[in-house]
């Protein structure tokens, strides 16, 4: 699989095992994890380990120091507070140290998970500990949270670049993934979804980042969601050629299903997608999380659920998307897959206005949101136009309803349909959780859940 | 509902509230009502509003909070809401679930219910809409607020000498 990529290109930590697992045919699971004690964190993280799976280490920091409130998060520290996650910066460089000596290695990449839209100081506080593999995006880590511009958050995360990129004096190699396929957990379009963590992508390495990783969040229709996986993985060919990628599927970020078999049910589905596009990594969601932060136990548990999963996929026998990255030519339609198509055909439309709007990429990406050519549904954020709007369709894809100025018209069966009412979107907010629960009860197998009204 | 009737609503998330479905939901719904929105989405403080609307009060600002901070929150943006000149006489509403007690039964006593609501109300809210929301009340509610052109008008010709 690698041989279609340049023999050259020097490897991350991250992305060497994440492509040494797909070799051996295994997917690459994660959980999202964070404890503000050092001793529970190294715990956490020496049980995902230890986990029967094949896994990457997660360090999720707490939302003071996501929104760059350190003074809290050292009061908190002190006063022995409870705090959701872990303070890297507040630690600082022995406690960070210690938290991963001895567990990250080659064969145990750990990842540091933050959500700020102005982490420069996390970046270096994680490089300093040896921590060169993060997440985030100057879009995806701005619009849905803060009220900091996106113009800022540009310039935030080009800093944040040059931090990653000057750490390779010292023997890193850093990895990004970007957290734009995820925008705002449910009901964007996957065409949209699948641009932003293109753009993102595209973002990092102009910034001198090699080694990438393109997330995409599960939504609501797994043939729409193995489309977008397909596209995305056509795009990346295209528009990466001398990176080293990876896609990463995330398991469902919306309401998840109320029953333990529902939600597992789930979670077995996003194997069933990730595995069968080819995707080479996946974030777990525990049932617990929907309510609190999930137990140690809990991620391990939903680790090993998601490893025995893609077994079982696997052992159905060969799978198609093995041969998608050799046999897939670029200027083919995928002439067997509409949905793959579709996304494709839009989300191809709308990186190329963008990427034609600068030189610049974060110029790029700033201007397409000022002209509405980058406009996320029911995103609040006041850089975002908002003339977009979807809803689910009775057969469970999510559509467009509205497509404002993107640079692309709606399909066909897309353009009659009506903005969704106040009482439509609740039912639309909870209609996965409604779905799942009765599929579990009624013995479906994942992979084939199919949303009900 | 008739053109004449439609009203400006301001919706707003709380300071320390990153929730946004909770505030598209209520976009939609006022905007099913036929009015225009403005969504300001979340972490916006009262102090933010006063700054981007002391030059042109909508008809109607609506807070909602689902954090559990709403009390605290909500008496920090109205104290600034009503210190305003433009803003002292704008109907401005907050809804959700403003406590940390999330049901009733469990909240007595200064955090029952009935005890939030009346504090929010004394601090300076037109209405308080607590989870479960009577959204009927709400429509009605909303229903009677009268637009500024029209509250204008009245007013003129109240000063009108006769």
């Amino acid at each position: 699989m690698d041989d279609a990529r340049p023999a050259t290109v020097s490897r991350s930590l991250f992305g060497d095992f994440v492509a040494r697992s797909r070799a051996a045919g295994r997917l690459v699971v994660q959980p999202r994890m964070g404890f503000g004690e050092p001793q529970v964190m190294r715990d956490g993280l020496t049980a995902v380990k230890a986990a029967r799976a094949t896994t990457i280490g997660t360090v999720t920091l707490d939302s003071y120091t996501r929104v760059g409130d350190l003074d809290a998060a050292r009061k908190a520290l002190d006063e022995g507070a409870d705090i959701n996650g872990y303070p890297i910066v507040t630690h600082g460089l022995a406690t960070n140290r210690k938290l991963v000596e001895d567990l990250l290695a080659p064969d145990f990449p750990i990842q540091v998970r933050h959500g700020s839209a102005r982490p420069q100081d996390i970046i270096a506080a994680s490089l300093r500990a040896g921590l060169d593999a993060t997440e985030g995006g100057p879009v995806s880590y701005c619009l849905p949270y803060g009220r900091i511009s996106l113009r800022d958050s540009v310039r935030n995360w080009e800093e944040s670049c040059a931090l990653m990129t000057a750490a390779r004096a010292h023997g890193a190699e850093p990895h990004v993934e970007t957290f734009g396929g995820c925008m705002l957990g449910q009901l964007c379009p996957p065409s949209m979804l699948v641009a932003i963590s293109l753009l993102e992508g595209l973002f990092f390495h102009r910034h001198g980042v090699r080694s990438i990783s393109l997330s995409y969040a599960q939504q609501t229709h797994a043939d729409q969601d193995r489309g977008a996986i397909r596209a995305l993985r056509r795009l990346a060919r295209q528009f990466l050629p001398d990176a080293d990628w990876h896609v990463v599927v995330y398991t469902y970020m919306g309401v998840y299903p109320r029953t333990g078999a529902g939600a597992r049910l789930l979670l077995e589905q996003s194997v069933d997608i990730a595995v069968r596009t080819g995707a080479e990594r996946l974030i777990v969601k525990t049932a617990a999380e929907a309510h609190r932060i999930a137990t140690v136990e809990e991620n391990i548990q939903a680790l090993e659920t998601a490893a025995a999963a893609d077994r079982r996929v696997r052992a159905t026998g060969p799978l198609p998307a093995d041969s998608d990255d050799l046999t897939d030519t670029d200027g083919d339609d995928f002439t067997d897959d509409p949905d793959a198509q579709e996304i494709l055909d839009e989300a191809t439309s709308v990186i190329t206005a963008v990427l034609a709007l600068s030189e610049d990429p974060g110029a790029a990406l700033t201007a397409a949101f000022a002209h509405g050519l980058l406009d996320v549904p029911y995103c609040l954020h006041a850089d975002n136009m908002g003339r977009t709007r979807s809803y689910i369709d009775r057969d469970g894809r999510l559509r467009w309803s509205r497509t404002g100025s993107l640079p692309f018209r709606a399909a066909g069966r897309t353009t009659d349909a009506t903005d969704m009412t106040a009482a439509d979107l609740l039912g639309a907010l909870s209609r996965v959780q409604r779905s799942f629960d009765r599929a579990a009860d009624l013995g479906v197998p994942p992979g084939h859940v199919q949303l009900i009204n | 509902m008739t053109s004449h009737s439609a009203l400006d609503i301001v919706v707003s998330g709380t300071e320390s509230d990153s929730h946004t479905w909770n505030l598209v939901y209520l976009q939609l719904l006022l905007e099913g009502w036929g009015h225009r929105v403005e969504n300001l989405g979340p972490c916006v403080a009262g102090r933010d509003i006063v700054e981007r609307y002391a030059y042109r009060a909508p008809d109607l600002i609506v807070l909602s909070s689902v954090n559990g901070h709403g009390e605290s929150d909500g008496l920090r943006a109205v104290a600034a809401l009503r210190a305003s000149r433009e803003l002292a006489g704008t109907p401005v509403v907050i809804g959700g679930k403003l406590g940390t007690h999330g049901t009733a039964d469990l909240a007595r006593g200064e955090n029952s219910p009935g005890a939030v609501a009346r504090r929010l109300r004394e601090a300076g809210f037109t209405a308080v809409f607590l989870e479960p929301v009577d959204l009927g009340a709400f429509e009605e509610f909303v229903g009677s607020v009268v637009p500024r052109h029209g509250r204008a008008a009245r007013q003129a010709l109240q000063t009108t000498p006769a």
